[in-house]
C-alpha cells in the first residue's frame, strides 16, 4: 500500500475516533451541564491523545505482520464452534497476563512488583479521572441532605452514601490511593534502572526515564494538591493545580509517541495466543533438510506471505525446498558452518549461486 | 556504542565444542542467567564437528521486520537487541524467520531472547563473553588488523545468500584469503542432505573432512 494511503486510512480512523469521543463526552454530560469546564485542558489533552494513539495503531495495524495477526485473531476468536471456549481462555489469560502480570513474575520479581503496582495505580487513577473530566460522573449533595452524597452517572443517580464515612474517605481519596502505588512503582523502577548493568547498557532517557518520572511528577504533584487543602488551608493551591494539570496534559499528548503505547499494543498478546493455540492443533511443518517438525504449517505459510510482502526474497531453486522458510531453525544454524566448510574445501566453485 | 574499529568474527570450523562460550554468555548482564548462544552439532551421527552460533547482526534484519509488535530494534552501532520487553508477545515470528535460527523463544516469560552481542560489555569497548573465553579462536572480537594477523590464511566475510535473498552481517565469518567468494551460499551447502542420499564420499552434509578443518586450523599464525 502507498505511504500516502495508509497515513491517511490512520488519519481518518484517527479523526473518527476524536469524533466518536467527542460525541460521548456531550452526550454523557448531559449537553456539557455536568461538564466541569476548569478540566477543559484535560479535555483537550485527551482528545489529542485519542487521536494520536489511534493514529499510530492504525499505522501499526497496517505493517504486513500485525495486520496478519490482527486478521487471523479476530477470525479464530469469532469462530463460531469455539467461542464459549475462546471467552474463557479470554477470561483466563486476562486475569494471568494482565491482572496479575503473570508472565513478568517469571521474568523478574523487581520489574513484575514496579509494573503491577504502576499499572493498577494508572488503572485506578484513569477510571476516576476520566469519567470525571468527561463529565460521566459527578457528586452532588443528595436532596435535601447534606450529610449525603449522592453520585451521578451519565446524569443518572447512582449510589448514595454519607459524607463523613469510610467510604466517603476511600472515594474521595481515591487519587491518593493511586498515588501510593504508582509512586512506589516508580521507585522500584527506578532502583532496577539504576542499579542493573544490563538494563543500564540499553535503556535511554525518552523511552525509559520519562515515563519514570512523568508519573511520580503527576503523583507527586496531586498529593501535594491534598495536602494542601487538607493541612495547610489551600496554601498555593491555585500553582499546584496548574503544575499537575500540566504535567498531566504533558503525559497525555505524550501518550502516543512513547513507552505508554504499548498498553495498547500489549492486547495482541490475546490474539497471537489464539493463534498459536489453532497452531499446535492443526498440521505442523516439517523442515524440507532434517524432516522434523518445528512449527504449525500455518504460521510458516503465514511467514512466507508476510516475507513476501516486506520484500524478501528467500525462495531458492534448491531441490524440494521452494522457500528457505521451510527449513527449520536448528537446520539454520548448522548450514552457515558447512557452507564455511565447504568454501575452505572447494574455494569459491562452492559458493555458487544456485538460482 | 561499539567503537567502530572492534568487529566480531566467527570461525565455526575452529570450534572444540568446549561449551567454554555457553557457560561464559549466560554471565552477561544483559541476559542474566540465561545463554544465548546455540552450540550445534553439525551433524552428530557422522562428526564431531560443533558451531557456535551467535546472532550476525544484519544490516536488515529479518527478524525486526517480521515482527508484528515492532519490538525488536537496531541499535545505530549496528546491534540488533532482544525483543522489549513491554511489547513482545512471544509470536514466534523472529525465531522461525531468522536465516541463521539466533532467536530464542522463552514461551514461560512471553519473551524471545536473542544474542546481543554482550551489549553492557562491547558498548564499553570490551570483548563478549563467547569472545572472551574462546579457547580455539572460534569466536573472536577484536580489530580487523589483529585478525588478519592471527589468521593471515583467512580473510572475513559479511555477506550471505539464502535463495534469492542476500544478507549482509555485522559479524563476519572467515573463509580462504584469496578465495573468498563473493558471499557465502547458504543454500548450497544444502545439497547434500543429512541421510546421505546423493551424497560423494567426504562431502557428505554436515561431514567436515579433517583436512578442510586442518586448513583452517592450522594456518600461521594458528591459534594463538
Amino acid at each position: 500500500m502507498p505511504g500516502g494511503s495508509v497515513k491517511a486510512k490512520a488519519a481518518a480512523w484517527g479523526a473518527a475516533a476524536t469524533v466518536v469521543l467527542a460525541g460521548l463526552i456531550v452526550a454523557g454530560s448531559r449537553n456539557l451541564a455536568h461538564f466541569d469546564a476548569a478540566l477543559v485542558g484535560y479535555t483537550f489533552a485527551v482528545l489529542f491523545a485519542t487521536f494520536g494513539v489511534v493514529y499510530r495503531y492504525a499505522m501499526w495495524l497496517q505493517r504486513p505482520p500485525t495486520a496478519l495477526y490482527w486478521r487471523k485473531g479476530w477470525g479464530l476468536f469469532l469462530r463460531r464452534r469455539r467461542t464459549g471456549r475462546n471467552l474463557v481462555q479470554l477470561a483466563g489469560r486476562l486475569a494471568g497476563g494482565f491482572a496479575f502480570n503473570a508472565f513478568i513474575w517469571k521474568r523478574n520479581w523487581a520489574r513484575a512488583a514496579a509494573h503491577l503496582l504502576i499499572m493498577w495505580g494508572c488503572i485506578l487513577a484513569a477510571a476516576v479521572t476520566f469519567p470525571l473530566v468527561f463529565g460521566w460522573v459527578h457528586f452532588a449533595s443528595a436532596p435535601g441532605r447534606l450529610d449525603l452524597y449522592q453520585a451521578y452517572v451519565f446524569g443518572f443517580p447512582a449510589q448514595t452514601f454519607p459524607v463523613e464515612s469510610l467510604t466517603g474517605f476511600i472515594v474521595f481519596h481515591m487519587l491518593v490511593w493511586a498515588s501510593f502505588l504508582v509512586i512506589a512503582g516508580v521507585m522500584l523502577a527506578m532502583r532496577r534502572r539504576m542499579r542493573d548493568h544490563g538494563a543500564a547498557a540499553v535503556q535511554q532517557f525518552g523511552e525509559d526515564f520519562l515515563p519514570l518520572i512523568l508519573l511520580f511528577a503527576i503523583s507527586a504533584t496531586g498529593l501535594m494538591l491534598t495536602a494542601s487543602y487538607t493541612w495547610m488551608e489551600g496554601y498555593a493551591y491555585d500553582f499546584l493545580a496548574i503544575l499537575h494539570a500540566a504535567t498531566v496534559i504533558f503525559t497525555l499528548l505524550w501518550m502516543p509517541f512513547g513507552k505508554f503505547f504499548h498498553i495498547f499494543m500489549r492486547p495482541a498478546q490475546l490474539g497471537v495466543g489464539l493463534y498459536k493455540d489453532a497452531g499446535r492443533r492443526g498440521e505442523q511443518a516439517r523442515c524440507r533438510r532434517c524432516g522434523e517438525e518445528y512449527a504449525s504449517r500455518m504460521h510458516v505459510e503465514d511467514l512466507i506471505e508476510v516475507e513476501r510482502r516486506l520484500g524478501y526474497r528467500y525462495e531458492t531453486d534448491a531441490a524440494g525446498v521452494d522457500h528457505y522458510q521451510w527449513i527449520c531453525p536448528r537446520c539454520r544454524r548448522r548450514l552457515p558452518a558447512l557452507a564455511q566448510a565447504t568454501i575452505w574445501g572447494d574455494g569459491p566453485s562452492a559458493a555458487r549461486p544456485n538460482e | 556504542m561499539v567503537p567502530d574499529h572492534l568487529m566480531f568474527f566467527i570461525d565455526p570450523n575452529r570450534c572444540i565444542g568446549c561449551q567454554s562460550c555457553v557457560h561464559a554468555c549466560s554471565e552477561c548482564d544483559t541476559h542474566k542467567g540465561m545463554s544465548m548462544i546455540h552450540l550445534e552439532y553439525v551433524d552428530r551421527q557422522r562428526s564431531v564437528q560443533t558451531a557456535p552460533v551467535v546472532c550476525m547482526h544484519c544490516d536488515s534484519p529479518t527478524c525486526a521486520e517480521v515482527c508484528p509488535a515492532d519490538a525488536i530494534k537496531r541499535t545505530p552501532d549496528g546491534v540488533v537487541q532482544s525483543a522489549r520487553k513491554p511489547r513482545c508477545v512471544a509470536c514466534n515470528n523472529c525465531v522461525l524467520a531468522c536465516p541463521f535460527g539466533v532467536p530464542k523463544s522463552n514461551p514461560g516469560l512471553e519473551l524471545m531472547m536473542k544474542c546481543d552481542m554482550c551489549y553492557d560489555r562491547s558498548s564499553a569497548g570490551l570483548k563478549p563473553m563467547c569472545a572472551t573465553v574462546c579457547p580455539s579462536g572460534a569466536l573472536f572480537f577484536g580489530t580487523q588488523e589483529q585478525v588478519e594477523m592471527l589468521r593471515p590464511r583467512s580473510e572475513p566475510i559479511n555477506r550471505f545468500r539464502f535463495g534469492r535473498q542476500e544478507v549482509a552481517t555485522k559479524v563476519r565469518m572467515m573463509v580462504p584469503r584469496g578465495r573468498a567468494p563473493e558471499f557465502v551460499d547458504v543454500v548450497a551447502a544444502m545439497e547434500g542432505r543429512p541421510d546421505g542420499a546423493g551424497d560423494e564420499p567426504g562431502r557428505g552434509d554436515g561431514f567436515v573432512p579433517v583436512d578442510m578443518l586442518m586448513a583452517s586450523l592450522y594456518e600461521d599464525g594458528g591459534s594463538r
